[in-house]
C-alpha cells in the first residue's frame, strides 16, 4: 500500500473539505443551501486553522 | 385543574421500509441516498467518506483495540474502535485484508487515526440522513 506525507495543513485542509461536505449534505435542505453550508463550515475550519496556528505561533514565543 | 392538550401522533414507519435503507447506508456510505434516489447527495457522501477513509490509510493510522484503563483511556479506545466500524464495508475490507499499523509517533499517522475515525463518523450523519429521508422527517 503506498504511503502519503501529509504536512499538518494539508491534512487538516483534508479533513476541513470531506468535513464540509457532509456536514453541507446533510444539514440543509436546497441545494443552494447545502453548497452555502458547506463553503461555510470549510471557512470556518480554515480560519479556525490559521487563528490557531497563529495563537500558537504568538503564544510560544 | 390544566386539561392535558392531546396531540395526535404521527404513525411510525414500518421497520421494513427504513431497515434496507439504513443497512445499506451502513454497508456503503451513501448507499441509502442512492437507494432513495438522491444520487447526487449519495455520491458526494460516498467520495467524502470514502476518500477520508483511504487517506486514513495511507497515512497509516492505527485502527484503535478496545482497551481498558482510565476513563479516559477506556472512551478514546472503545470510541476509537467503534467509530470505524460505521465506515462499513471499506473497514470491513480493511479488517479482512488484515490492515493493521502499530501506533507510532508522528503527525501523519495521527492525522490517520483521525480520518479513520472520522470517516466512520460522517458516516454515522449519513446513515441518520438516509433514516429521516425514508421516514419522511426530511425530504
Amino acid at each position: 500500500m503506498p504511503k502519503i506525507n501529509l504536512t499538518h495543513f494539508e491534512a487538516a485542509i483534508l479533513f476541513a473539505l470531506f468535513t464540509s461536505i457532509v456536514l453541507g449534505v446533510v444539514t440543509k435542505k436546497t441545494d443552494r443551501e447545502r453548497l452555502q453550508y458547506g463553503l461555510y463550515c470549510f471557512g470556518c475550519f480554515v480560519g479556525t486553522v490559521f487563528g490557531l496556528g497563529w495563537l500558537m505561533y504568538l503564544g510560544h514565543g | 385543574m390544566a386539561e392535558k392538550v392531546l396531540t395526535p401522533k404521527e404513525p411510525k414507519t414500518p421497520f421494513r421500509v427504513w431497515a434496507p435503507v439504513v443497512a445499506l447506508a451502513w454497508l456503503i456510505p451513501g448507499g441509502g441516498h442512492f437507494l432513495q434516489k438522491r444520487p447526487n447527495r449519495g455520491a458526494l457522501l460516498l467520495f467524502s467518506v470514502a476518500a477520508m477513509f483511504f487517506f486514513g490509510l495511507v497515512m497509516r493510522g492505527p485502527l484503535f483495540q478496545p482497551q481498558g484503563g482510565d476513563l479516559l483511556t477506556t472512551i478514546i479506545y472503545c470510541g476509537g474502535y467503534i467509530a470505524p466500524i460505521f465506515s462499513g464495508a471499506v473497514y470491513g475490507l480493511t479488517s479482512a485484508f488484515g490492515y493493521s499499523q502499530p501506533d507510532v509517533a508522528g503527525h501523519v499517522h495521527d492525522y490517520g487515526t483521525k480520518f479513520l475515525v472520522a470517516a466512520g463518523l460522517l458516516n454515522v450523519l449519513a446513515i441518520v440522513d438516509a433514516y429521516e429521508i425514508a421516514t419522511g422527517k426530511k425530504d
